[in-house]
């Protein structure tokens, strides 16, 4: 028998759950659930070890198709709930997922202040520049001139939301974007960016092939980075990229080195009986 | 479709390398086509369901196959990343952008031969740029099996008349533009 059928390394299709995705066939998600898979069987994390949070929306749903623990949670509040848990159980590889929308705008306070805080955990950003789950909606990313929706026959005539400019100027630790029909590289950039301490920002393109077809061909626009600015840790020269770039590099686009937000617990209580104790009636 | 040719990036140099090479793609497949059928049985597409299990299914034989060929060879543990594909995805992955819910059976082979070809166009560079004579005989056997799984495939498909245009248009779509 050889090495490869030999050995027990946790296979990336491990890390998937027996629940079936409901996503539109074509779907960017898809690939960014493989790029997941790979990046846990990279660094060959235990199931039982990782946690995966979400908030609301179609991305959100990816804790239900992976096997580790998960959470899936309030619109808008994975990483509140993620940040609390990375707080609780620090020993746990945290990783908080959901869309634009989620993100963005109904958590966007809370994108602000995790950057702000940076806490040891991966924000996986699924970015369709549109609301996918209540049928196609202006999200904080959807170009201003975008005319689809009839909540906005006119486009949004306001200014997208640069997530990654924002996470940069808010203190955010690792900041990185990549193509959903790239899972190898995108998982690649997902397993360093659970290595790396800190906050760690991966906005990944993905294409809804359903509100917006035309997205099938950002893997034909989406570019590397050129090489002298890929993981810089030079902030001006990474806001610089991020700022003039038009959202079409891809790569690590800043590693910082800042310290890591991990207080410790303060109640004092060890056991789960005592905490029982405290919400009896 | 996209038209990369997913040849490597740089030469293969032993044949336990190539045999790497072909089982990631050979597994990639069978994962690709299992996740397709899933996406049709989630949408009620039962027919392209069945198909693309079944081309699960037959690529499952071929990941046999290698692994055979490889009983005992020590094969390079590589990561799905390191693997230099042009393009990134190996030849039979990167599929899954071109479904769609209402593809028919015509579609779902039209796919698979897509990724076949691509399969050829890699072992015949890997034949070409070859500098040891086992590897090069070795992917110009892949590269023919591949030709055979293409001609399997277009006599499958002829079964199936080509969609006419307008296959996709749903009377009653499940999501509506506003």
């Amino acid at each position: 028998m050889t090495d490869n059928t030999a050995c027990t390394l946790i296979k990336p299709r491990q890390y998937k759950s027996d629940v079936k995705p409901v996503w539109c066939p074509g779907c960017g998600d898809f690939g960014v659930l493989g790029s997941i898979t790979k990046a846990f069987s990279g660094l060959q994390i235990q199931p039982e070890n990782a946690a995966v949070i979400s908030g609301i929306g179609c991305s959100s749903r990816m804790p239900t198709y992976l096997s580790t623990y998960g959470f899936h949670g309030v619109h808008g509040r994975a990483l509140a709930l993620a940040t609390g848990l990375k707080i609780a159980r620090p020993d746990l590889t945290v990783i908080a997922t959901g869309g634009d929308g989620d993100g963005f705008s109904i958590g966007g306070n809370h994108f602000l202040h995790t950057c702000r805080r940076n806490p040891d955990m991966t924000y996986i950003v699924m970015d369709n520049q549109v609301y996918g789950m209540t049928k196609g909606q202006a999200s904080p990313t959807t170009e201003s001139y975008w005319e689809k929706s009839k909540l906005t026959p006119s486009g949004t005539g306001i200014n997208p939301f640069q997530p990654l400019v924002i996470a940069l100027a808010s203190g955010a630790n690792f900041i990185a974007r990549c193509s959903s029909s790239d899972t190898n590289g995108t998982a690649r950039i997902i397993m360093e960016a659970i290595r790396h301490p800190g906050f760690s920002m991966v906005q990944i393109l993905s294409p809804c092939v359903t509100f917006r077809p035309e997205q099938r061909e950002w893997k034909n626009m989406l570019i590397p980075a050129p090489d002298a600015m890929q993981a810089t840790s030079d902030s001006a020269q990474a806001a610089r990229l991020l700022l003039t770039d038009e959202g079409v590099y891809t790569g690590i686009l800043y590693v910082g080195r800042r310290p890591v937000y991990q207080p410790k617990p303060e109640s004092g209580i060890t056991d789960i009986k005592e905490l029982d104790e405290e919400f009896r009636l | 479709m996209s038209e990369i040719t997913n040849r490597p990036k740089h030469f293969i140099r032993s044949a336990e390398e190539l045999l790497a090479y072909s089982l990631a793609l050979e597994t990639e497949a069978v994962e690709r086509f299992n996740d397709l059928a899933d996406q049709m049985e989630m949408h009620h597409n039962y027919d392209v369901a069945d198909l693309f299990r079944k081309l699960a299914k037959i690529e499952s034989f071929h990941v046999d196959h290698v692994n055979q060929a490889s009983e005992g060879k020590q094969l390079p543990n590589l990561q799905a990343w390191e693997f230099e594909w042009e393009g990134g995805e190996s030849p039979e992955g990167g599929l899954m952008g071109e479904a769609h819910y209402l593809m028919k059976p015509w579609h779902a082979i039209e796919l698979a031969m897509h990724g076949e070809k691509r399969a050829v166009a890699f072992f015949r560079h890997v034949a070409e740029t070859a500098t040891d004579d086992k590897v090069r005989k070795m992917a110009l056997e892949l590269a023919e099996e591949e030709e055979e799984h293409v001609a399997l495939l277009q006599k499958w498909q002829e079964r199936f008349p080509k969609p006419e245009e307008g296959w996709d248009e749903d009377l009653d779509p499940p999501a509506m533009l506003e």
